[in-house]
């Protein structure tokens, strides 16, 4: 009884995943290992359409004789690149009409025209014409014969269903493409915006802990970073930052504090002299990670601040009754009690950033030294327009991103499932 | 008396002035003030005798007639001694100093005699100027976009750091970009695109994610762990990796340049997180409640309907608004699937717009602030339910 119980009760709970199973599988974990196929061809974006023989049917009358008609076929290839080979062709032509000195690649059988027109290069047009005529010398009419479509098969190599591979991709990602240099620029990126956002979070988030009045407006306004779409920030930055009319390069230059207006997204480096040390400083790329802080610390804060709510008032009174100020409570208390989430906090936030796209693209679409692996991705797959290399750097970001959940679940893993 | 916390309660005090003043007039160029000099050093010390000066006056009078008398001389000093203004921007520093000596209040030569106090006065205006730093740097670009959206090309140029808002035209002059861009730039469909598709993803994704939470959270089924652990996983891999397939497959299957491909993507990249997140309040329900409506006969789809959708309606809020929010800011997908402008999102529209370098900078601000108001305002309405599924979904962003 209880074995059939717990059959319905698998059955059941088959159906109810079986949907948002296939969904997520089609649409995310198919595209993942599609990568890795792809990314072992060469293929160019403009290698994505199948070429198709297509075929318009167009019924014109012949004068002086409604028992004969000529029926053009425009025939042509969709692909102006690709051949199709072994283009076969069929339509049906009504009852008791025949057709009249028929093509020699043709053959009439059954009421249906089939002919074979061999191999169509690529931008192969033809008019072909059938001269069609009734048995009984009876009026054809014009719309039987349009009722039927021309049925057109041949075979096109879908380039990416065919089986050659290369390695060319992977050479190019790790020797010609200055891989060492994106890799360093997007760690750098990832690294100081993690960092940045969860300082700024911290004190956002001890900030907000306090009493003060407009705390709860306060509150809400810090996630307006976060809350806003992302490329209406981005160009509102944009704006503010432009070295022509920018608002802030303009406030600068007003008060004096620069004499010329700095190009704080399109500069790769700024030089600064430092008691006679040269310091070369990646300015677009400060520029970004400065962005991306602003934008993603108040994720930060809404969990250090639900960490901070939870420790106990009283540990926080005995330190009043030793004496200690704000800092050394902050140090000795609130610091200790939040270094789980921080460090949980710092994981999940670095493999995110690590993926960020649309921020870097928005800025400065990877210009001036700010190109990372994702813009990297988007560069090969569609600027320069060769999606095995796109997906080539796919597979290198897929890779890490294994490697740092790895780390992850080995180091933090169980401390995550006790908070 | 303590030396020591009198000196950090006059250098902090002043310092916090001192930048308070100077971002006031800052933003008041902004309104086409022509300052060229902050005069930090003259505010610097104006603020130092005013603090002094409140530090040992005390509590010796009434507190109000105190901090009325002071704000209004050192203003009138300040005015005499910085340039030449108009009546608002002096008001305006008359109510920060105003609000900065009702701040002093408790401070009197008495209390700054106290043990362990200097690091007290620090931390708080610490906190004062923090909140003066978060709300500027994250209020700031909000209202330049807003500002920026009703000024005019030749307006911009002229003079780049006057955003005044000229109120002497009618007002659809004031309004023109905002006209411009819904009728040139057919603004009124985008809404509507984006609105469609992030409701719609909102409702496929509840379709789907509820009974497959379910399952997860009630029923025992084999594979049952492996699920829960790589819906999370599955969750963390990040839409640049899935692009190239998706744009070959989609391309090929005709799907680009259909809102209905965008609702299939956004929907199984938003799956996870909500599927994660209503298992987890499903489990918190009590399961015996769930048994009196078996034995009342219902099946599973009667108890998902009827017990578990009415209990967790707030867990269900949050989760909707939570894709809502992600599907009307999505901006990967909609470029790379997008290139006709008949099918295109808000996000992907504004993005065309920048791809003419001609277009004038306050039809940008004014699409910007089309696509950004709604969130903000349905962020501020739902705040609850909004920050709860922030916090659950807040490992993706």
């Amino acid at each position: 009884m209880s074995s059939t119980l717990s059959k319905i009760e698998k059955r059941t709970a088959y159906t109810l995943l079986l949907p948002a199973v296939c969904l997520v599988f089609a649409i995310i974990l198919f595209p993942i290992f599609a990568n890795v196929w792809i990314s072992f061809k060469e293929v160019e974006l403009k290698d994505i359409r199948i070429p198709e023989p297509r075929a318009k049917k167009i019924v014109k009358n012949i004068q002086d004789s409604n028992s004969e008609l000529k029926i053009i076929y425009k025939l042509r290839n969709s692909s102006l690149i690709q051949d199709i080979g072994e283009v076969r062709f069929s339509d049906k032509l009504p009852k008791n009409i025949d057709p009249v000195n028929l093509d020699q690649r043709c053959e009439f059988k059954s009421q249906k025209v089939k002919c074979f027109f061999g191999d169509w290069e690529a931008g192969y047009r033809e008019n072909f014409e059938i001269f069609v005529k009734d048995v009984n010398n009876d009026a054809i009419n014009s719309k039987d014969i349009k009722s039927s479509k021309p049925d057109l098969s041949g075979k096109s190599n879908n380039i990416l269903l065919t089986t050659d591979f290369t390695f060319k991709n992977f050479k190019n990602v790790f020797i010609n493409n200055n891989f060492v240099e994106l890799l360093m620029t997007t760690f750098y990126f990832t690294f100081f915006g993690t960092l940045g956002a969860i300082l700024l979070g911290i004190f956002a988030a001890q900030l907000v802990n306090q009493k003060f009045y407009g705390r709860t407006f306060m509150r809400s306004i810090l996630l307006f970073p976060y809350v806003g779409p992302v490329v209406a920030l981005a160009y509102t930055w944009t704006l503010l930052l432009d070295p022509n009319s920018g608002t802030i390069n303009s406030l600068l230059v007003n008060y004096g504090v620069i004499e010329k207006p700095i190009n704080l997204l399109g500069q790769k480096y700024l030089i600064i002299n430092i008691l006679g040390f040269e310091l070369k400083l990646r300015l677009a790329l400060t520029t970004v990670i400065f962005f991306e802080i602003w934008r993603y610390f108040p994720l930060a804060f809404l969990f250090i601040l639900a960490r901070l709510q939870a420790i106990p008032k009283d540990l926080y009174e005995a330190a009043d009754v030793d004496g200690a100020g704000p800092f050394r409570k902050f140090f000795y208390i609130t610091l200790p009690q939040i270094t789980a989430i921080l460090s949980i906090l710092f994981m999940i936030r670095f493999i995110w950033n690590f993926n960020k796209f649309e921020d870097i693209f928005l800025l400065t679409g990877g210009a001036s030294g700010t190109l990372t692996l994702p813009i990297s991705v988007y560069q090969q797959g569609f600027a320069v327009s060769n999606i095995g290399m796109g997906s080539a750097v796919s597979i290198v970001i897929v890779l890490l991103l294994i490697s740092f959940m790895i780390i992850y679940f080995k180091l933090i893993g169980k401390k995550a499932n006790e908070i | 008396m303590k030396f020591k916390s009198l000196i950090i309660t006059l250098l902090a005090s002043s310092i916090f002035l001192t930048i308070i003043i100077c971002i006031w007039k800052i933003l008041a160029t902004l309104q086409g003030l022509s300052f060229t000099n902050l005069n930090f050093n003259l505010n610097l010390l104006l603020s130092l005798g005013l603090v002094i000066t409140c530090v040992f006056i005390g509590k010796k009078f009434n507190h109000n007639l105190k901090i009325f008398i002071l704000s209004l001389l050192f203003t009138i000093l300040y005015t005499f001694l910085n340039e030449n203004s108009p009546m608002w921007f002096s008001v305006g520093i008359f109510l920060l100093i105003l609000f900065f000596t009702n701040k002093l209040k408790k401070y009197d030569l008495k209390y700054l005699n106290q043990d362990f106090i200097s690091e007290k006065i620090v931390f708080e205006f610490l906190s004062l100027f923090a909140i003066v730093f978060f709300a500027l740097v994250i209020l700031f670009p909000f209202y330049i976009m807003f500002v920026t959206s009703f000024k005019t090309q030749t307006a911009l140029l002229i003079n780049p750091i006057d955003l005044s808002i000229d109120f002497s035209k009618n007002i659809f002059e004031i309004f023109k970009s905002y006209f411009v861009i819904f009728k040139t730039y057919d603004f009124g469909r985008y809404i509507l695109t984006s609105t469609y598709v992030s409701i719609g993803t909102v409702l496929i994704t509840l379709l789907f994610a509820i009974p497959a939470a379910y399952a997860v959270a009630r029923l025992n089924f084999f594979g049952k762990t492996f699920l829960s652990t790589s819906i999370l996983i599955i969750y963390m891999f990040p839409a640049i990796v899935l692009v190239i397939p998706l744009y070959t497959v989609f391309s090929q299957l005709g799907l680009r340049n259909s809102v209905e491909g965008l609702l299939i993507v956004y929907t199984s990249t938003t799956l996870p997180v909500a599927i994660y997140m209503l298992q987890g309040y499903f489990k918190s329900i009590p399961k015996e409640i769930e048994e009196a409506g078996l034995i009342d006969g219902q099946n599973w789809f009667g108890i998902i309907i009827k017990i578990i959708i009415p209990l967790s309606l707030p867990a269900i809020a949050s989760v909707s608004l939570y894709v809502f929010m992600i599907a009307w800011n999505e901006f990967l997908f909609s470029l790379m699937f997008l290139d006709n402008p008949k099918t295109f999102t808000l996000s992907r529209a504004i993005n065309h717009l920048t791809g003419d370098a001609e277009t004038p900078r306050q039809y940008l601000m004014a699409g910007s602030v089309v696509v950004t108001l709604p969130i903000l305002l349905i962020f501020i309405y739902f705040e609850k339910y909004l920050v709860s599924g922030l916090t659950a979904g807040s490992v993706k962003g």
